[in-house]
């Protein structure tokens, strides 16, 4: 009688129970929320009927009324706000696009460079870490924008590469690829020797895998990819030609030309990331231990078979998931682009057309709703693909 | 004959023996080894060298060698002037030096940011020394006393100090302000979210995640844009919240949403057995994470703090956006000014806060390595 009393739960206080507490701490934090956004919605009610701003989103339906200097779809000012959106939007996936591939190239060399044998070598690139990483993005694409960019001579005077290019204060003009006729076949023999490159790859695997014979492929692809497509320019009489720029008068005719925002925005954020993205792969193959490349020099791996079969798949495991967050990060920095004017989403839609309605709210949701998609879809495909590529453990 | 020998990648005979690998004393040799083994990596070297000359020689010469040092307007800085090619114009710095370090805080009153640079600096620096003694004190004065002081020294209103706006404060003060106040808002509430991420109550971790998630898949100028232009409309009409007062809170939410993820990081990498011992001991939620917990996870992800502290720092230029004069919306607005234009004056201006930037980023990121490899004696056998 007296152990089963003793066994017995103790008597404790209604508000001491961990399951009282946990109901009611999380009932008072939903309360102070849905208090808070009640008041929010209160409040912005009585200030938007104090300025006479009318919510909603039927302001995408007006008239925007002023001009972008680039657009990738037609644009002109009497199209709507809606549209500017569209074009604002695509100006910002170039720029990170371009981006995106220029900084994984150079972040790549930079971060293979810092570990090179060559003294200097890596000096020079950690030099170059260090100082990219240590100024503002800001800073630097201000730096590009005014001090590089900006004091480049007028058209009359512009610099010349090789009579091809023009470097100029209005921007950079670089040759525009014409097609004439014939274009069409030369096209499709270089896709068909794509194809055949492709299938000559599997072909060449599959023989060494069955015989153990090793066959050399880098100059037969070569060879394939550049002597058909040759030969098909030759007989249809060249038609596929870069169309050099020309000046006439006060400016430049032909050629495409690039404005000098675009360009300061994408060095600047192709040199930053690539800074950072060169850190995340000499950490990526620093994390390969040492006896993985010693056991392929061992079984007669040599140094470029070594890099490329054993050292970096194995690196690509750790740097892939960081490597991805940098591509966001570069997305969103593109942002910074209202700072010189190229009109990517944020300037001619948080900065324009905000200043021109006043809907500040619905803009600024709208804008941070476009970011917020583009970080969740890639952080979910990023999940997807670190559960994929995990080693398998049982 | 045997499968195997048919395989043409089998190797027949055996190769000759390497070199012996160059004595490791012989500084000379390893040197050339290093730089001139081979011809890939003589070329490597090359390639280098021209950068260097290249890069490196051109930014000595215009910073010391070609710099004009002394003058009073654009007109000492004019290579028609001086016959010479002319490389950074530093009056221009010097005479701007006023602007870049407090916007335009009023010149009789300047005395006051200066008093509260040399008060942060004399608690910071026995606070950074690991040797230096009283810790817990001076910790409760920087980051609990020395705010407040500074707030009603640069705001004024309090000690006898007339009221200084914030709309008149620029340059270097505002950097550090918005730095300074993000670094000492942004920690704790980045633990209070990382604990609120980890916690058992659905509703509780759900808000977290919902908060952290949001501030970090947003790029940090909207969130300064959604403090200036829509933060107002949410709030009762009659409160009048100052410009550089709305600044703050978006860098605030921003920075600790970045926080909490660091801090999570190491809560993660406590094992159980801390938490279960701590329990054990009949420690409460709130105790246990303070004594056992925190104090241990903290530990672990100094750098990634130290990280967070630089990127913060750097993003304070931001502001110049939302029309808040940093140093560098200081200097480009120091550029406009005509009766300083020469072809040298915006190197000159970028290469000063570049210099200013620089220092404060690497030095942190240096002492993050000091104390990381302080903490760290006890693991490295």
């Amino acid at each position: 009688m007296q152990m089963q009393r003793a066994l017995a739960p103790p008597r404790v206080a209604i508000y001491n129970r961990p399951k009282f507490r946990a109901v009611f701490y999380q009932f008072a934090l939903l309360a102070a929320l849905v208090w808070l956004g009640y008041e929010f919605a209160l409040n912005a009610k009585a200030n938007l009927d104090a300025q006479k701003i009318t919510s909603g989103f039927g302001f995408l339906e007006n008239t925007a009324g002023f001009a972008v200097n680039q657009s990738l779809i037609p644009y002109n000012e009497s199209d709507t706000y809606g549209r500017l959106f569209v074009v604002g939007l695509l100006n910002t996936l170039l720029v990170a696009g371009i981006g995106i591939v220029l900084a994984t190239i150079l972040g790549f060399a930079i971060g293979i460079a810092r570990l090179s044998r060559n003294w200097l070598l890596a000096r020079l690139a950690g030099g170059y870490v260090e100082l990219i990483r240590n100024l503002p993005l800001l800073f630097q694409i201000l730096f590009w924008y005014l001090a590089v960019l900006g004091t480049l001579p007028p058209p009359r005077q512009s610099i010349s590469l090789f009579g091809e290019v023009f470097l100029n204060n209005r921007g950079i003009i670089v040759p525009a690829p014409a097609a004439g006729s014939g274009a069409g076949l030369v096209l499709a023999v270089f896709a068909a020797s794509v194809a055949a490159t492709l299938a000559l790859r599997v072909w060449v695997r599959r023989l060494q895998v069955r015989t153990g014979r090793q066959m050399p492929l880098v100059w037969p692809c070569l060879a394939l990819l550049i002597v058909p497509a040759l030969i098909a320019l030759i007989a249809t009489g060249w038609p596929i030609r870069f169309e050099a720029p020309e000046l006439r008068g006060f400016n430049f005719v032909g050629g495409i030309r690039l404005l000098p925002e675009f360009v300061a925005l994408l060095v600047a954020l192709t040199t930053y990331t690539a800074a950072f993205i060169a850190e995340i792969v000499r950490a990526g193959l620093l994390a390969v231990p040492r006896g993985q490349s010693e056991a392929a020099s061992a079984l007669g791996l040599r140094g470029g078979l070594t890099l490329r079969l054993i050292v970096l798949p194995q690196a690509l495991r750790v740097i892939i998931p960081p490597l991805t967050n940098q591509y966001l990060n570069l997305t969103k920095n593109s942002s910074l682009a209202v700072a010189v004017g190229y009109p990517d989403l944020f300037a001619v839609f948080a900065g324009t057309t905000l200043h021109q309605t006043g809907q500040a709210i619905e803009i600024i949701a709208m804008t941070m709703a476009v970011y917020l998609a583009i970080s969740l879809i890639t952080s979910g495909l990023m999940n997807w693909y670190n559960a994929h590529i995990r080693i398998a453990e049982r | 004959m045997p499968v195997a020998s048919q395989q043409s990648y089998i190797r027949r005979a055996l190769l000759e023996p390497e070199p012996p690998p160059v004595a490791s004393g012989d500084v000379l040799a390893l040197t050339r080894a290093r730089l001139f083994g081979g011809v890939f990596n003589t070329a490597l070297t090359l390639l280098g060298a021209v950068i260097v000359v290249a890069l490196v020689w051109p930014t000595v010469k215009f910073l010391f060698i070609d710099a004009v040092w002394t003058g009073s307007s654009r007109l000492d800085c004019l290579p028609q002037t001086l016959g010479r090619e002319v490389g950074a114009c530093w009056p221009f710095i010097g005479a701007k030096f006023s602007q870049f370090m407090y916007g335009f805080y009023p010149a009789s009153e300047q005395w006051r940011v200066d008093l509260t640079y040399a008060l942060g600096a004399v608690l910071l620096v026995p606070l950074l020394i690991p040797s230096a003694p009283g810790k817990a004190l001076n910790a409760v004065v920087f980051f609990g006393v020395f705010p407040v002081v500074a707030f009603f020294l640069l705001i004024g209103d309090a000690f006898g100090l007339p009221h200084v706006e914030t709309r008149v404060w620029g340059g270097l003060l505002v950097t550090l302000v918005i730095s300074f106040t993000g670094i000492i808002f942004s920690l704790p509430l980045g633990v209070l979210l990382a604990l609120g991420r980890r916690s058992e109550f659905p509703v509780v971790r759900t808000a977290c995640v919902i908060f952290i998630e949001f501030w970090r898949g947003v790029p940090l100028i909207t969130v300064l844009f959604f403090a200036t232009y829509m933060l107002p409309f949410f709030l009762p009409s009659d409160w009048r919240i100052d410009g550089l007062a709305r600044v703050l809170v978006g860098v605030v939410l921003f920075a600790a949403a970045y926080m909490a993820e660091v801090v999570r990081g190491g809560l993660q990498a406590i094992p159980r057995g801390q938490f279960e011992g701590a329990m054990a001991l009949g420690l409460g939620y709130w105790r246990m994470m303070a004594l056992v917990i925190l104090p241990q996870a903290l530990r672990l992800v100094i750098p990634g703090i130290v990280n967070s502290f630089i990127a913060l720092f750097k993003d304070t230029t931001l502001v110049l956006i939302v029309a808040i004069f940093d140093l560098l919306g200081q200097l480009r607005a120091a550029f406009a000014d005509p009766s300083w234009a020469t072809p040298v004056t915006l190197f000159t201006g970028f290469a000063f806060a570049g210099a200013i930037y620089f220092v404060g980023s690497f030095g942190m990121s240096r002492y993050a390595l000091f104390v990381e490899r302080r903490l760290n004696t006890g693991r490295l056998r």
